[in-house]
């Protein structure tokens, strides 16, 4: 008789992985997951300098697992979006969007939390579920699937068999290689510099986003009278800004972000990520489902990365919810196939418009910029188009599965 | 030779497991010969599942919540209904009057880690063996026997007191006749031409009768549709096609039966 030693192995414990695990527990499912980070490191500030926006469906997915009032203690609410084309030193065009969370509901529209701060939240909530054997730091040394399960070799030369492997682990992902899946990917020939701001002024929960000619350029609200600043530069410039002294740091971060905050200053470690959009051809293989950025990775422009991964582990989690709860076997090949006929549509229209988006916006050519900010303030004039838009970064549309509408599976 | 004596014996047996194993991927394959029966699995085991859970007040929600039940699965094929049931928690018997199905039945569920008794006999054999199941799955069988009655007194007397049978078959209907013969046998090439006799399919009055007289307690039949445009069957009033009936072994019988 053959043996399972697990339901479900996720690889890779990040953000999307840990929610995926504690959905798939939640759901009755017994699971290992494996991630190659020391948790200590994982939580350390030094790891992990970004902040992701939690969209509202996401939010409702925290809840719905038991996690968002551990989350919500260190989570800002986004009241508002704004949204406005501009050029460095120049201020914001004067046709702009404006997003106000009061015409949806009394929602906020999202939330801004630390990627620091989820983790230790996902980290101990991974830590503390019976059905989850959390084992980390610990790397994958070979993978591959068999007729009825999935085999997975760790780097203390133990091994998994498993009904079905999840792949959560990033846009490099090694499950996604092992299984010979080909990825369609380009960059956008950007850089994005990454740093918290302390500002002297309330941000009453505004979001900006500046469309300045190198690309867009994000404030993004924090506790604290602080924001986060996702800064797209091209990746000389980045480069040259990233190695400025604090003062010349400074003078170009002030030439972008303004003075309607009062004065700023500019908090500890510039980080940077290259930016670029990849997808995966296939989100499935025998045995075997990538999620998240395994599967996709956008442009960061709407703020959508995790919440796209998140959307994915709420569609897995509830197939494979209602394939367990009929007794069928939760790594054949049709269960698989609904998640990603799920999910692939959603997710590749989703990185085409953000990459539309980013091309629009990231240039200095006048027509398009006169075209943009008369479209920005016709969006503006429409109600129901702001409300369609809000609802969008909202993640409130589509067939939502269970778990984005804040249900327990 | 002994030593070519010896390998052609192992090689019988290897060719008959891998000529087993090749049928269960056959029957495992949900793109495959079978893949009617997996499309429509999923509705059939919600009405099963739901049905159990109703009867012997458990939580349908629950990952094992056939725990400590003794089910039959009669006429169980490959053991597309079998191996689920088992995962739900039940003790399962697979019974199959072919001894192909039930080779290639056990070769599946052992590599899938599965407990199942898969025994090659008829219900009546069962009978003879003393043998009583709280439930009793009858899926797509009675349209195949030669005797109806006789066949579900039979399985009816392999209930233990106050346990369950639930039998599905196709009704005599001109739409039964177009979906599981022309379209499915001719058309879609879904079934092997003459899989269905449609003089054998069962109207719901009949099959009701028949349970009533093998000393059973009918309840109201559900049917199940085909939506083409989702490929997906889903529960429904509508029994002109599929339908599925469950029927409790009521107190009175079993009385008599002890008298």
């Amino acid at each position: 008789m053959q043996n399972y030693d697990t339901d479900v192995a996720v690889v890779g414990g990040g953000l999307a992985g840990a929610t995926m695990a504690l959905a798939a527990a939640q759901a009755g499912l017994s699971v290992i997951v494996v991630d190659s980070i020391d948790p200590k490191t994982a939580t350390d500030a030094a790891f992990d300098g970004r902040v992701s926006a939690i969209a509202f469906a996401s939010c409702r997915m925290f809840e719905a697992l038991g996690i968002w009032p551990a989350l919500a203690q260190d989570a800002q609410p986004i009241n508002d979006i704004v949204v406005t084309d501009g050029r460095v030193r120049e201020g914001a065009a004067p046709l702009f969007l404006h997003f106000d969370h009061r015409e949806i509901g009394d929602e906020p529209l999202g939330h801004l939390i630390e990627n620091r701060h989820s983790r230790v939240v996902l980290i101990d909530a991974l830590s503390s579920n019976s059905n989850i054997d959390y084992r980390a730091p610990m790397s994958i040394t070979a993978a591959a699937p068999d007729l009825h399960g999935y085999n997975l070799t760790l780097s203390d030369g133990t091994s998994i068999r498993t009904r079905l492997a999840i792949g959560a682990d990033g846009r490099g992902s090694r499950m996604r290689a092992w299984a010979g899946i080909k990825t369609i990917q380009w960059g956008y020939n950007q850089t994005g510099i990454v740093t918290t701001v302390h500002h002297r002024d309330d941000h009453h929960g505004i979001a900006q986003e500046y469309f300045l000619p190198s690309g867009p350029f994000a404030i993004l609200p924090m506790t604290g009278r602080r924001a986060s600043l996702v800064w797209t530069e091209r990746p000389k410039l980045a480069e040259a800004i990233l190695e400025l002294d604090d003062a010349g740091f400074h003078d170009e971060l002030e030439a972008r972000f303004g003075t309607y905050l009062g004065p700023i200053e500019a908090l500890g470690t510039r980080w940077s990520y290259p930016l670029g959009l990849q997808l995966a051809r296939d989100y499935i293989a025998p045995r075997l489902a990538l999620i998240a950025d395994a599967a996709h990775g956008v442009h960061p422009i709407a703020g959508q990365g995790l919440n796209l991964g998140l959307r994915d582990v709420a569609a897995l989690a509830q197939v494979l919810a209602e394939t367990v709860r009929l007794g069928l076997d939760i790594g054949a090949d049709d269960v698989l196939a609904r998640y990603q006929q799920w999910r692939r549509f959603d997710n590749v229209s989703l990185a085409f418009i953000m990459d539309a988006m980013n091309r629009l916006f990231s240039n200095d050519f006048g027509p398009l910029r006169l075209a943009r900010d008369l479209g920005l303030g016709l969006v503006n004039q429409v109600p129901p188009l702001r409300r369609f838009f809000m609802r969008q970064a909202g993640g409130s549309v589509g067939e939502l599965p269970q778990l984005l509408r804040g249900e327990p599976l | 030779m002994t030593k070519l004596d010896v390998n052609a014996a192992s090689s019988v047996d290897l060719d008959e497991i891998a000529k087993f194993s090749a049928m269960a991927a056959e029957w495992w394959d949900p793109h495959g010969k079978f893949k009617p029966l997996h499309r429509l699995n999923p509705a059939r085991l919600t009405f099963i599942r739901d049905t159990l859970a109703r009867h012997f007040k458990r939580d349908p929600r629950q990952p094992r919540l056939l725990d400590g039940l003794t089910i039959l699965d009669i006429g169980c094929g490959g053991g597309l209904l079998s191996e689920p049931l088992c995962r739900l928690g039940a003790t399962l018997t697979g019974a199959d009057a072919s001894s192909e199905n039930i080779q290639t039945a056990k070769i599946h569920a052992e590599a899938q880690g599965l407990n199942i008794n898969y025994q090659n006999i008829t219900a009546e054999a069962l009978t003879m063996a003393g043998k009583k199941y709280d439930a009793i799955i009858n899926m797509e069988v009675v349209e195949h026997t030669a005797d109806v009655q006789a066949f579900l007194s039979t399985c009816a007397s392999l209930l233990k007191p106050k346990g369950i049978m639930i039998v599905s078959t196709l009704n005599r209907t001109a739409k039964a006749y177009a979906m599981a013969i022309v379209g499915a046998e001719y058309v879609m090439n879904w079934l092997p031409r003459g899989t269905h006799d449609w003089d054998k399919f069962l109207k719901p009055s009949e099959l009701k009768q028949a349970l009533e007289e093998a000393g059973l307690t009918p309840q109201k039949p559900t049917g199940m549709s085909y939506n083409p445009l989702k490929d997906q069957w889903s529960l429904s009033d509508d029994v002109s096609v599929n339908y599925m009936i469950a029927a409790t072994k009521n107190d009175q019988v079993t009385r008599d039966e002890k008298s």
